[in-house]
């Protein structure tokens, strides 16, 4: 898919809460063997919708844009605070963007985020807003002992289209979607944690969409691997994205700037936004940018970005390696009093 | 507090705006009718600065209900940028950490929670700025 007029982001900011968890930690408590280094917690007043304002306020700053110059807020996540009422809506006040903006919240597991971009980035082509913002936002659950457990984190990142003008950090040269009935990992309603497939979320499910998405992207643009300087790819777990990465061919030293997963966990919607993100951060004029997000159900989103060089200029947002090192280390009891396993 | 009572303030509980006397200067938060300093009805909207200092503050042991689970929390008087002076629960820092003087910014935070079933009151807090060593000051 592209644009009918350019596209490109103009703000961008993530957001990690303090809180971490050594994955060691739990198998101190459960047994196995650590995934992942550590994973980031929220505290007990964080939740999806405030991970989505902290993300989208540092967006604005570095877009350097007025709130009320967005059309759109939508939300991605599968960690609604509400079952019923948007956080859209909370984050677009939270941001002085309201009231004329279109808000809603967008699930499809892991890849929430990234269909938000597709909806921003068709709603600026077509001329209908000027800016718009898609936030992927999760705080994820995870049954205790469940292999999810050991990585499921919180985070999001959200990110702020435009046309491409002198504002641009980086445009887009097209996407690709591909989804089907893939019943790898679900939550039902009013279920607190998710069921998954095990093995299954693997081969039929990760693997399949990413390496068809990023394919057929590829194809329609007429590149391959080499013709990309970086790679991100949705993260749940360590050895995942590595594979993928190989699979399609291409080398650690594109996927690495992005690979945030051993120090954050898997963010669900916020995994592959943070990973832009942290790629964002280190890219220079000129280079291109692979993105492939994954979510459950099962569907991933392919974008093909080129940095432009107002991605350079310096500001004071902080990047997300500046949230990877701010953090303070919990232990499992303070885990699962955060994140609502146990209570008064 | 009431749905109605959150939904009237839910703007300047996020996004800090105050009120600002037109004739005199003075600032408000929350936000008055009337200024104290000069008696004028002529008050705007002002939007507050989002950093500040801890001018003073305890730490709360003994919560008052829905705010059990926080204990022991920070409450402090913080002194923002613009000179008016507002509290607020401090976050991302243990309580023996909190210094005065120390440097806070503003952070949109869940405030209280009415049960399972009722409404999520969000607002703002303060935490220690989340800047590289070099940019604090």
């Amino acid at each position: 898919m592209r644009p009918s007029r350019p596209v490109g982001i103009v703000g961008y900011g993530a957001y990690i809460p303090m809180g971490r968890l050594r994955t060691s930690e739990i198998c101190r408590v459960w047994g196995g063997e650590p995934p992942i280094e550590e994973k980031a917690v929220s505290a007990m007043d964080e939740d999806a919708v405030t991970i989505a304002v902290e993300c989208a306020r540092y967006a604005l700053r570095r877009a350097n844009i007025q709130p009320k110059e967005l059309g759109a807020i939508y939300v991605g996540t599968e960690s609604k605070p509400y079952a019923v009422k948007p956080c859209g809506t909370i984050v677009a006040e939270a941001i002085g963007a309201s009231p004329q903006v279109a808000a809603a919240d967008y699930e499809f597991a892991c890849k929430a985020g990234t269909e938000a971009f597709q909806t921003c980035v068709a709603l600026v082509s077509s001329g209908m807003v000027k800016y718009a913002m898609a936030i992927g936002a999760d705080t994820a659950q995870g049954r205790p002992a469940d292999p999810l457990e050991y990585t499921v984190a919180c985070g999001g990142a959200a990110f702020i289209f435009g046309p491409r003008s002198e504002k641009t950090l980086a445009y887009l040269e097209g996407s690709y979607s591909y989804v089907t009935d893939t019943p790898d990992f679900w939550r039902r309603a009013h279920e607190i944690y998710p069921r998954h497939g095990g093995r299954f979320t693997g081969e039929p499910a990760y693997f399949k969409h990413i390496i068809e998405a990023a394919r057929g992207l590829m194809a329609e643009l007429g590149y391959g691997p080499n013709d990309f300087k970086y790679a991100v790819f949705h993260q749940p777990n360590v050895k995942f994205p590595i594979r993928v990465a190989r699979m399609l061919g291409f080398g650690m030293d594109a996927i690495k700037p992005g690979l945030v997963v051993q120090h954050v966990g898997n963010t669900y919607a916020g995994s592959t936004p943070i990973g832009l993100a942290a790629t964002l951060d280190q890219a220079r004029c000129g280079d291109r940018i692979l993105v492939v997000s994954y979510g459950s159900g099962a569907g991933s989103d392919a974008f093909s970005f080129v940095v432009e060089d107002r991605a350079e200029v310096p500001n004071r947002d902080p990047p997300v390696s500046l949230f990877i090192s701010r953090k303070r280390y919990i232990d499992y009891a303070t885990y699962i009093k955060h994140r609502g396993k146990i209570l008064r | 507090m009431s749905v109605p009572r959150y939904w009237r303030e839910s703007k300047y509980r996020y996004r800090l705006i105050g009120k600002r006397c037109m004739r005199c200067g003075a600032l408000y938060y929350p936000r008055r009718a009337i200024c104290t300093r000069c008696g004028s009805k002529e008050l705007e909207e002002h939007q507050l600065s989002d950093r500040g200092r801890i001018v003073s503050w305890t730490v709360i042991r003994n919560p008052p209900k829905d705010y059990e689970r926080f204990a022991p929390y920070v409450v402090a008087l913080v002194e923002l940028e613009d000179g008016i002076r507002i509290l607020s629960q401090i976050v991302d820092v243990e309580p023996e950490e909190v210094k005065a003087g120390m440097m806070v910014e503003a952070t949109f935070r869940k405030i209280r929670e009415d049960g399972t079933s009722g409404i999520i009151e969000y607002g703002y807090k303060f935490r220690p700025p989340v800047e590289s060593k070099q940019d604090s000051s």
